[in-house]
């Protein structure tokens, strides 16, 4: 058995796999049936200044974007950080982390860009036991209107400056929860990197409209009659989550920053994704909100077989492995050629391929009368759409050509040798072949 | 199933009420919303779908499921009864494993096609319950025409006719309409009197008038209806059955399948039909099975289907026949009834395997013929084919303004939805043909 016991920037926990600070990490009741279910870590719902309680909405705060028989895909939400006192979160955490000590528990904080609100709380919590700070410079909606959450998380320097007076507030490892709603990840992470943080988690939600209700004329959630803007999580984010995280694993200025790797996260093969891209560990939310706790036991029992198979011993193995294959554009081998073909004995002949092909790409799939489909080579460009549209698992694949064979669509010989657009006659700023 | 005779002879009540109802509710439940998003999302929307080509009428299958999928079942409903306007019956009694759902490329893949014909039942069954007739006629064309028999194609006919502006007479020997959907479907294939619902929604398109009672020949002649309209469409159907012509056939108990069939369907209560403990049908097409397994249905003790071929030869879908078998239905094949034995009602059948001429014997209490239905007798001017109406490919007959299609004529299976595409087409060229468009 894989060991898939994980140390994240110095926090220890039996697996990899943490609940994001949402609502299923709201109160001791939830944490505990969590931890129970067999959770790595749980980042506490995010805590905010001692006080009046954060009101919520009292209509609906979720909205969501479903696939077939209803499979929830997105969600997104309008909810606040914790609306429960302070001094009962702290209490609670307190005792979760006595009664398993072995589990990470980290605490989500979202206070005012002052320095005194930040340097009062992080001692207070840290009193608790719990093993780490979460800056949540991420929620975009509702505390970002007060100047808290994305508003701080878009402005490097903002982010910088608390992460650096909380680095000063205390000894305990500091996570920089990252916003996705800016243009370019580099800027925020390396922000915290500057302000001393000990790691980076992403990504947080996406600004975003969920659906509309045409019937009312507003977006979903509807809180009598109007809408706003919410935070998009789920299945649906996830490719823009791996983008942002490969990204920092490796950009030279925050290569080498632990990267807690968010967005919908489902199945221990997303798990595996991310880390390889990087991730030295992973948080999940709507997974668990849509499916429960018990999916926790997919996800270790997965990924230590998968790990096993593939003759990994412990996940820092895995970790970044996929990071050094994520390169430019520009870098890409363009004497690499493929064409797509298809295999008949699998072929179910619904002709969504030929389709694709005719009506949207290079009309490079022929017809027959009796519904055989077949790749015109001199036409193929390798785009892989017909491979995306088969309903048929492994029907049509990719196939090398390999060098000195002669590519039918423009008559050339393959090329052995490796050439990219750098290199490439057709390129205006090209540099010369060293 | 319970029993509760060991008696003889055809018999009423052998099945208690709750055991009738039970079993004479729809075979195949409708989907409701959720089950028919399920269904829906199945479907891979294919180019050039098999599905379509396998459809009689033709209808824009993978549009009608997409319009499904996406919450829009009454402009699905729409789609299916563009081309086919008996569209909720054929959802019902369309023997769709051989036609739209053998072609769909979900059988080739999982041996489980897309419901296609359950989902067009999902469709039409929300656009006929809030009652909308999304049709318009257009314009009248001051036109008349004449059609014969109120079946699946005479109603195609002339819905499709009425569309189109024109005014229309049908003429049929029964005292309802419908045709074999109202008189020879299984009980359990269209429930809750829905042939008849479906023809009065059908009419609301509005220039459709019907005579019932009229039969061709007896009541009216063609020479009068060409004398009187501009076109005449026969859709008459088979008014008759074969008979075995073997030693016995007139022994009591003896019954043609098509009559206990109807007698069944227009039953206000099921108690009240008599059926035999051992049950023998002979035949093989959907006629027989349907006999068959309303048989076991009532409550008879044994029911054995002959048929002269082998299985795979037996007209009846092998999806039907394994139905009828899970139902109790024992099949024979492979033999020819020889004689009828009985004193004043039968007891027993000889038949001859086919193969090898042995002979052997079948104790039965009651007999159903179900070898094929014939036409009644026609006007002599009608050219015949394979006795049936010789027609060309657009379903003119070879009198000057006499069209014909569905059962009656040479061409095509024996189908509802056969009937109902050659109704339509036949209906698109009198129209063609009057406004001098060809």
């Amino acid at each position: 058995m894989a060991d898939l016991t994980s140390s994240f920037c110095g926090i220890k926990s039996p697996n990899p796999f943490w609940l994001a600070s949402a609502p299923p990490t709201d109160k001791e009741y939830n944490v505990r049936r969590a931890f129970e279910a067999g959770w790595g870590g749980v980042v506490w719902k995010t805590l905010g200044v001692e006080g009046p309680p954060i009101v919520n909405v009292n209509g609906p705060r979720y909205g969501a974007i479903w696939g077939a028989d209803r499979r929830l895909l997105g969600l997104n939400n309008i909810e606040l950080i914790t609306d429960r006192p302070l001094e009962i979160n702290l209490k609670e955490m307190r005792q979760i982390k006595k009664d398993f000590p072995d589990r990470a528990l980290v605490a989500s904080v979202m206070v005012p860009c002052e320095e005194m609100y930040w340097k009062d709380i992080i001692p207070q919590i840290a009193e608790t036991g719990v093993d780490g700070f979460e800056l949540n410079f991420g929620c975009p909606h509702g505390m970002s209107e007060r100047g808290m959450g994305s508003a701080v998380g878009q402005v490097p320097e903002y982010i910088e400056m608390v992460t650096r007076w909380c680095k000063e507030s205390t000894d305990l490892p500091v996570i920089v929860k990252l916003t996705p709603n800016i243009t370019n990840i580099i800027y925020p992470a390396t922000a915290a990197k500057n302000g001393g943080a000990d790691a980076v988690s992403l990504i947080n939600t996406i600004s975003s409209i969920v659906s509309v209700d045409l019937e009312n004329m507003a977006p979903n959630p509807t809180i009598d009659g109007k809408g706003t803007a919410g935070g998009y999580c789920g299945p649906a984010v996830k490719p823009i989550a791996l983008n942002m995280v490969a990204q920092i694993a490796r950009t030279d200025v925050t290569a080498g920053l632990p990267i807690s790797g968010i967005g919908g996260i489902t199945t221990w093969r997303d798990a595996a994704e991310f880390m390889a891209l990087g991730a030295g560990n992973v948080q999940v939310c709507t997974a668990a909100m849509t499916y429960g706790f018990n999916i926790i036991n997919e996800m270790t029992s997965g990924l230590s077989s998968w790990m096993d198979e593939n003759g990994y011993t412990s996940v820092d193995q895995l970790v970044g492995k996929a990071v050094p294959n994520v390169t430019d554009w520009q870098y890409l081998n363009l004497n690499y050629i493929t064409k797509a073909r298809i295999d008949q004995e699998k072929c179910i002949g619904c002709g969504r391929c030929y389709a694709a092909c005719e009506d949207t790409s290079h009309q490079a799939i022929t017809m027959s009368e009796d519904r055989v489909f077949d790749v015109k080579d001199d036409e193929c460009v390798a785009c892989n759409l017909c491979v995306n549209t088969c309903p048929v698992d492994d029907c049509i694949t990719m196939v090398q050509l390999l060098p000195g064979q002669i590519d039918e669509r423009t008559g050339q010989v393959v090329a052995e040798e490796y050439g990219n657009w750098t290199e490439h006659p057709n390129n205006p700023s090209k540099v010369a072949a060293e | 199933m319970s029993n509760n005779s060991e008696v003889g002879g055809p018999l009423a009540g052998r099945l208690d009420q709750i055991s009738l109802k039970k079993n004479f509710s729809d075979l195949h439940p409708p989907l409701d919303s959720h089950e028919a998003a399920v269904a829906a999302d199945r479907c891979y929307f294919c180019y050039d779908a098999p599905c379509v080509t396998a459809c009689p009428t033709d209808i824009d299958i993978p549009l009608f499921i997409r319009q499904i999928s996406t919450g829009m079942p009454v402009a699905s409903a729409k789609t299916i009864l563009d081309q086919n306007i008996l569209g909720g019956m054929c959802a019902r009694v369309c023997p769709t494993e051989t036609l739209c759902e053998e072609a769909c490329v979900r059988e080739k893949a999982e041996g489980k096609p897309v419901q296609i014909g359950l989902l067009q039942r999902y469709a039409t069954d929300v656009l006929m319950n809030v009652d909308d007739h999304p049709f318009e006629r257009a314009p009248s064309t001051n036109k008349k025409i004449a059609v014969v028999g109120a079946g699946p194609a005479g109603l195609a006919a002339a819905h499709r006719l009425a569309l189109l502006g024109n005014n229309v007479v049908i003429l049929d020997a029964k005292e309802k309409p419908g045709g074999l959907n109202e008189f020879g479907i299984a009980a359990y294939k269209s429930t809750n009197d829905f042939a008849q619902k479906e023809v009065e929604w059908l009419l609301k398109i509005g220039g459709i008038k019907i005579n019932y009672g009229k039969l061709l020949g007896r009541d009216f002649s063609l020479s009068g209806l060409t004398d009187e309209y501009d076109a005449v469409f026969i859709g008459a159907g088979l008014g008759n059955v074969r008979s075995l012509d073997i030693d016995g056939e007139s022994l009591g108990n003896v019954q043609d399948a098509v009559e206990f069939i109807s007698s069944l369907r227009q039953a206000k209560d099921l108690a009240e039909l008599e059926v035999g403990s051992n049950v023998v049908v002979i035949g093989g097409g959907m006629t027989a099975i349907d006999a068959a397994v309303q048989s076991k249905l009532l409550g008879a003790d044994d029911v054995t289907v002959v048929y002269r071929r082998s299985m795979e030869e037996m007209p009846a879908s092998l999806y039907e026949q394994e139905l009828a078998k899970s139902k109790g239905v024992k099949f024979i094949y492979n033999s020819r009834p020889v004689q009828i034995v009985g004193t004043e009602g039968i007891s027993s059948i000889k038949f001859q395997n086919t193969q090898n001429d042995t002979e052997f014997s079948l104790p039965a209490d009651h007999l159903l013929k179900a070898i094929g239905q014939i036409m009644d007798e026609l006007p002599l001017e009608l050219s015949r084919e394979n006795n049936k109406i010789k027609v060309d490919e657009n379903f003119k007959t070879d009198v000057a303004n006499v069209w014909a299609g569905g059962d009656c004529t040479s061409i095509g299976e024996d189908l509802t939805v056969t009937a109902v595409a050659q109704g339509r087409d036949a209906a698109i060229n009198i129209h063609a043909s009057l406004s001098g468009e060809i």
